[in-house]
């Protein structure tokens, strides 16, 4: 299992950043631009057929700002994989992987819901555990513990 | 004043064309949709055209919440995820927080937390299973299911001193080990249930109305399944024998003989006939552990995570600083990230944790299956009759507490 990780990350070599081992599941550190390419290898090369999670990671005082965090797994070859992608704030975007796995609807949508990351591509990026009109988003670190935006008036 | 609220939720289609088309909105508050969830769909007579599910109104910012207390402290909120089955919940966390610390657990809590995550699996599924039939008419199938249930639950109770937020794992080992007697009940409980499942197998097998209820509906294929992030039972109803405990064996599940049930169909029927089957194999392991259980203590010994003593507290002050900086600084996690999944009931639960080291987490994200299945859901319902929305519901076992976190 091991060696095929590391044939993994040989063959896509050239187009990666950093790779990395953590805890038996490989780490891919990708620029914006490998994103959709890197995956669709992985996806149609590699069988890593199943997206588990898509997540950000605020940094506030890094630049780039954002961590885009997706995790895979090959349900043939029984291993992971971690692709790590940065933006920045000022343009907080990455391609959607919509066209690549179903699963990315909700969980791109989740995570622009918290984090305002723009997943291009993605046809439906209304707020699904905020409700519609909520300012701001609230897993990111800027964003305090105590705001509050209630939506029905408290009744006192 | 203008008290009119805004309409929180638009449908994602326009409103139908023709004359019988009409959108129906059922839920978020209704008695078969398993905790608030509003499913709006646009039906042509009774047939479901296409199906928007909506969750979130019980998102209670779990991960924001977690960003402001120590490592510890978030036990008893990972035990509100999936409240159905929170020991499986707190073995998943604790684990990854292990892994960052490099704790290695001792033999005898290892067997223990496989054995209780089965245990916690049996309760998770007969509550599905429960809960589905009951909606299709199935008293009596309900009242047996739920009784052994809540022998499993006081039974529990017996161990941890709470009936469903067990807060029983702890980074490093577990809260206490199991009372006196506690095994030889385990064994009464396990040979009712056999009687019991026995029964609802007679109840409900080849039961012609329960059959026509779920016979091919809410069918999906494993290749949709998978690209549709489906895990769990749900995954496996399709004839995908894919199970992180046989798979990517955790825990004790490597030195365990069972079998891992699959569907045909992927359909209704399948999926309750997976749970079932899952059940007794989940009896058949906790036999197997009762006898490999070892002798020994429970938590690991290193004062990083494990709490003193409460004699030593008391009477020399290392321990009283250990014990102070613990609850109050919370326990040291170095730096780094990791993500740890084990089998729950529902499919496959994660946790990513990331650490920039010391006693409060930088973010805990959790991969909750019953969010991901909601994204889904919708290919099981578009299609089928609008009444065959509430058994495919059922079948699917939504638990707002980890949908919406």
């Amino acid at each position: 299992m091991t060696s095929r990780l590391d044939n993994v990350q040989q063959q896509l070599g050239l187009q990666v950043g950093g790779a990395s081992r953590s805890h038996g599941s490989l780490v891919l550190e990708l620029a914006r631009a490998d994103l959709l390419p890197v995956v669709q290898r992985l996806k149609t090369e590699f069988a890593f057929d199943l997206l588990l999670d898509v997540t950000a990671v605020d940094w506030p005082l890094k630049t780039p700002r954002f961590e885009v965090v997706y995790h895979l797994y090959s349900t043939q070859h029984r291993d992971r994989v971690r692709i790590k992608t940065a933006v920045e704030l000022a343009d907080p975007a990455v391609e959607s992987l919509v066209s690549l796995y179903g699963s990315a609807h909700f969980m791109e949508r989740e995570c622009h819901d918290m984090y305002g990351i723009v997943f291009r591509g993605n046809p439906d990026l209304r707020p699904i555990l905020l409700y519609e009109g909520f300012v701001g988003h609230p897993l990111r670190k800027d964003y305090g513990k105590h705001d509050e935006q209630p939506l029905v008036p408290y009744r006192i | 004043m203008d008290m009119r609220l805004p309409n929180p939720v638009q449908p994602a289609f326009e409103p139908a064309e023709s004359d019988d088309a009409v959108i129906v909105n059922i839920g978020p508050s209704h008695p078969a949709t398993h905790g608030t969830i509003q499913v709006i769909a646009a039906l042509e007579g009774e047939k479901v055209r296409k199906v928007d599910v909506h969750c979130g109104y019980l998102h209670r910012g779990f991960e924001k919440e977690c960003e402001d207390h120590t490592w510890t402290n978030l036990i008893p909120y990972v035990d509100r995820l999936n409240y159905c089955s929170g020991l499986i919940n707190n073995f998943a966390y604790c684990e990854a927080v292990e892994k960052l610390m490099g704790i290695e657990i001792t033999p005898r809590c290892h067997y223990l937390r496989t054995l209780l995550s089965e245990y916690s699996r049996i309760a998770d599924h007969m509550t599905c299973v429960a809960a589905s039939l009951m909606e299709l008419g199935a008293m009596t199938a309900f009242l047996y299911l739920v009784m052994i249930r809540d022998y499993i639950y006081e039974h529990l109770a017996d161990l941890t001193g709470a009936r469903v937020t067990y807060t029983y794992g702890r980074i490093g080992g577990l809260a206490r080990d199991l009372p006196e007697g506690w095994l030889k009940r385990l064994d009464e409980i396990l040979e009712q249930y056999e009687d019991f499942i026995g029964r609802i197998h007679g109840l409900m097998d080849r039961n012609r109305i329960f059959i026509d209820r779920t016979r091919n509906i809410g069918m999906i294929s494993a290749a949709d399944a998978i690209n549709w992030g489906f895990t769990g039972p749900i995954l496996r109803s399709t004839g995908a024998a894919i199970d992180l405990r046989k798979d990517t064996p955790y825990l004790a599940y490597a030195e365990l003989d069972f079998e891992v049930p699959v569907g045909i169909n992927g359909d209704n029927y399948d999926r309750y006939y997976v749970r079932m089957r899952e059940m007794d194999e989940s009896v058949y392991m906790i036999r197997q552990l009762v006898d490999m259980l070892p002798a020994g203590p429970i938590n690991v010994d290193d004062r990083r995570c494990v709490l003193p003593e409460k004699r030593l507290v008391y009477s020399e002050i290392e321990s009283l600083i250990n014990h102070f900086k613990l609850i109050i600084e919370g326990p040291q996690v170095p730096a780094g990230e990791v993500y740890a999944a084990h089998e729950a009931p529902n499919g496959e639960l994660g946790f990513y944790l990331v650490s920039t080291g010391g006693g409060i987490p930088y973010k805990v994200h959790v991969r909750s299956p019953s969010f991901v299945h909601m994204g889904g859901v919708k290919r099981m319902l578009e299609g089928y009759q609008l009444a065959d929305i509430i058994p495919t519901f059922g079948s699917v076992n939504m638990i707002g507490g980890e949908c919406d976190r």
